[in-house]
């Protein structure tokens, strides 16, 4: 596998892919913390939380047409009002698909599972009936065209540089609204107590419904971030949703630490096996050692201890 | 439940073989009779689609296990059959004009110059039957014995199911010299020089498929009315009390998950007989998943429901995509949304709470309001651990 490389450009090799699996980390990271967030608050399965994340994408797309045709001076920050619709957008579907279904089924997981799939069918044909079934892409700005060389061999792309702040600084602000802020930690007493945490007088319903809206706006910001890398078509999300749940659990499902760790072990690995094998070997590998791993410690890696 | 349980197995064994009765009489007499031989190829299509479902009735109506991965046995079971047929069609004479004659056409595209070690044993039909049903039960057999004795269920096992459905997808379509790659395995031809491409063959095999059917609907209610198949119930609906009661619940769990798979595995055999190919877009997460909805859809707690489950979604399929293609993913999408939310019970529960009532007033003259207590119904919290 390494024949004919020299270590220099080994070296330069890692350093790419491990680049490349930055990208696919932060996209990883920003889909799987909002279903972490779902799925380890409330048990919900939410199938269609690629269709929310395409959601997203597709109204970055918009945006970007839009300013582009009628405020062309605004066009350099456009992404920034992109994000902020895109999470409203994903956000209030999802608080509306909330209201209209999953509070009927969360003591049925698995029903929602099927409930959501379900969802994820209909998106995906209104997005096919409105957006057409090609794929769509974004134009870039000038500023985050082109690409940093840091030595001879190595270059960074700005766009990817791009993405993964951007990661970073949501992944704070999660962090912050989660373990810093009152709410969050209404969110946490509903998580580990809901009957307790009710009787103290936090309303659960109203927290179930909008973990389930942070949730899907966390999505559609991913959405939006995904279009700098990717185009975007009706199925897009569905291609992600196995990657994101393996994710998710393979971290813990109630830790978000732990989906973090698990979104960088799994991008790495496959970008860095994908330059010497070949793409669906890498893939099939990562995803059996992922699910092997799973069979031997169930409760993926990092564990939060409640007391049930 | 107001009736003892002898009482009310007495009153279900008439039930249940009625419906099988008049399931075959509908399947051998009626349909071969009202439709031409292409319907009724599609039907025995949908039909091999039928013991899918028949499996998960088994897995998670009675057991309380959702599997999302149907779809690998279904297509390894497909996959064995097709290899047996495509060894036979790539005779040296048939394939003479190829680099390398006597293997299979996708493999001398591919640069192959011999055969693959696993695929030597398929020259046997003995042995290529016998892979239908070994090869998936053993895969079920260790996924199961890696899940069920680790005691991971419910939605982890569906999502790690998941998993391997696209596992096995990505490595079908990767490996094309080996499997055929995207296209599957296509152009069969006959069966020990049985051509299964004419008419002739197609009722044949539809006979054969629709007896296959009802032999494993008689063998999956075996397993429901033994004892086995109370503890499964038993250990859906409360699965600590059957521990403590002394039983091992891995292993109960593990036999129903290969059982499910055994029959998933002769369904995709069937459909590649009746079909002609096999291809990876029956194993991967979308087909594994729609497979659960038609058996949704006819009940998940009933084996007849299941098939006629089958048969109407297939059916409503192929109508809407004929006509309104745009409309069928909002219909399938509807489907699932409303089996779950309206009617957890599907076609069988309407039928036990609408029409079976009336059949019985009819059939005794009397209001018998106790027996519509018996109807199983789905818990609230069946799935809820």
């Amino acid at each position: 596998m390494f024949e004919g490389y020299s270590l220099a450009e080994l070296g330069s090799i890692f350093a790419m892919q491990g680049f490349a699996g930055l990208i696919l980390f932060s996209v990883f990271v920003l889909m799987a913390l909002g279903l972490a967030i779902i799925f380890g608050q409330m048990g919900v399965i939410n199938m269609a939380h690629g269709e929310f994340m395409i959601l997203g994408a597709y109204v970055t797309y918009l945006c970007s047409n839009f300013i582009s045709t009628y405020a062309p001076a605004l066009f350099p920050a456009y992404f920034f009002i992109a994000m902020a619709l895109a999470f409203l957008a994903s956000g209030a579907l999802g608080m509306l698909v909330e209201w209209g279904m999953i509070r009927f089924l969360y003591r049925r997981p698995l029903d929602t599972l099927l409930a959501t799939w379900g969802l994820s069918l209909i998106l995906q044909q209104v997005f096919r009936s409105v957006f057409g079934a090609r794929e769509v892409g974004v134009v870039l700005p000038d500023w985050l065209m082109g690409s940093v060389a840091v030595t001879d061999t190595i270059e960074v792309p700005i766009n990817g540089l791009f993405v993964m702040g951007l990661t970073m600084a949501i992944t704070i602000v999660i962090y912050a609204v989660m373990f810093r802020s009152r709410w969050g930690q209404g969110v946490r007493a509903v998580m580990q107590n809901r009957v307790m945490a009710g009787a103290v007088g936090i309303n659960t319903e109203k927290v179930d419904r909008y973990t389930f809206g942070l949730g899907c706006g966390i999505a559609g910001v991913a959405g939006s971030a995904f279009t700098m890398v990717g185009s975007t078509g009706p199925t897009s999300g569905q291609l992600y949703i196995v990657d994101t749940f393996l994710v998710v659990v393979f971290g813990g499902a109630q830790s978000l630490v732990g989906t973090i760790a698990s979104a960088f072990t799994i991008s790495q690995a496959q970008s860095t096996m994908e330059f010497f094998l070949s793409g669906s070997t890498a893939k099939v590998l990562t995803l059996l050692t992922v699910v092997v791993i799973l069979m031997l410690r169930p409760q993926g890696l990092f564990v939060l201890k409640v007391r049930r | 439940m107001t009736r003892t349980p002898q009482s009310r197995l007495v009153g279900r064994i008439d039930g249940d073989i009625v419906g099988i009765l008049l399931l075959a009489a509908l399947l051998v007499i009626v349909l071969p009779l009202g439709l031409d031989i292409f319907r009724l190829n599609m039907v025995g299509k949908y039909l091999t689609y039928a013991f899918v479902a028949l499996g998960l009735v088994l897995c998670w109506g009675s057991a309380g296990i959702l599997s999302l991965g149907q779809g690998i046995f279904f297509g390894i079971g497909g996959y064995c059959m097709a290899m047996f047929l495509k060894l036979e069609a790539s005779s040296p004479e048939a394939t003479k004009i190829q680099s390398t004659p006597g293997i299979p056409d996708f493999m001398d595209w591919n640069q192959l110059k011999e055969l693959p070690w696993f695929w030597e044993p398929f020259h046997s039909l003995t042995f290529a039957t016998i892979a239908v049903v070994a090869v998936p039960a053993l895969l079920a057999f260790i996924v199961g014995l890696a899940m069920f004795k680790r005691r991971v269920g419910g939605v982890y096992f569906a999502i790690i199911t998941q998993a391997f459905a696209a596992i096995l997808t990505i490595l079908i379509v990767g490996q094309q010299g080996y499997t055929g790659g995207i296209n599957g395995i296509t152009d069969l031809r006959t069966l020990k020089g049985w051509d299964i491409r004419t008419d002739e063959a197609k009722l044949v095999l539809y006979f054969v498929n629709a007896a296959l059917l009802i032999g494993c609907i008689l063998l999956c209610l075996y397993v429901r009315r033994s004892k086995l198949g109370r503890i499964l119930v038993a250990l859906r609906d409360k699965e600590d009390r059957v521990r403590f009661s002394g039983y091992d619940v891995a292993n109960f769990k593990i036999f129903v998950f290969c059982f499910a798979a055994a029959l998933s595995a002769v369904g995709g055999a069937m459909f590649t007989l009746q079909v002609g190919f096999m291809s990876p877009s029956f194993v991967g997460i979308v087909p594994s998943i729609e497979m659960v909805i038609y058996c949704a859809v006819g009940g998940r707690l009933s084996l007849l429901g299941a098939v006629y489950g089958t048969l109407l979604v297939n059916w409503a399929k192929t109508m809407l995509s004929e006509s309104f293609p745009e409309l069928w993913l909002f219909a399938m999408g509807a489907l699932f949304i409303g089996v779950v939310m309206v009617f957890p019970n599907g076609l069988a529960g309407l039928y036990q709470q609408f029409i079976a009532p009336r059949l019985r007033r009819t059939a005794a003259g009397r209001v018998d309001e106790a027996a519509d207590a018996g109807a199983p119904i789905i818990p609230p919290h069946t799935a809820a651990d």
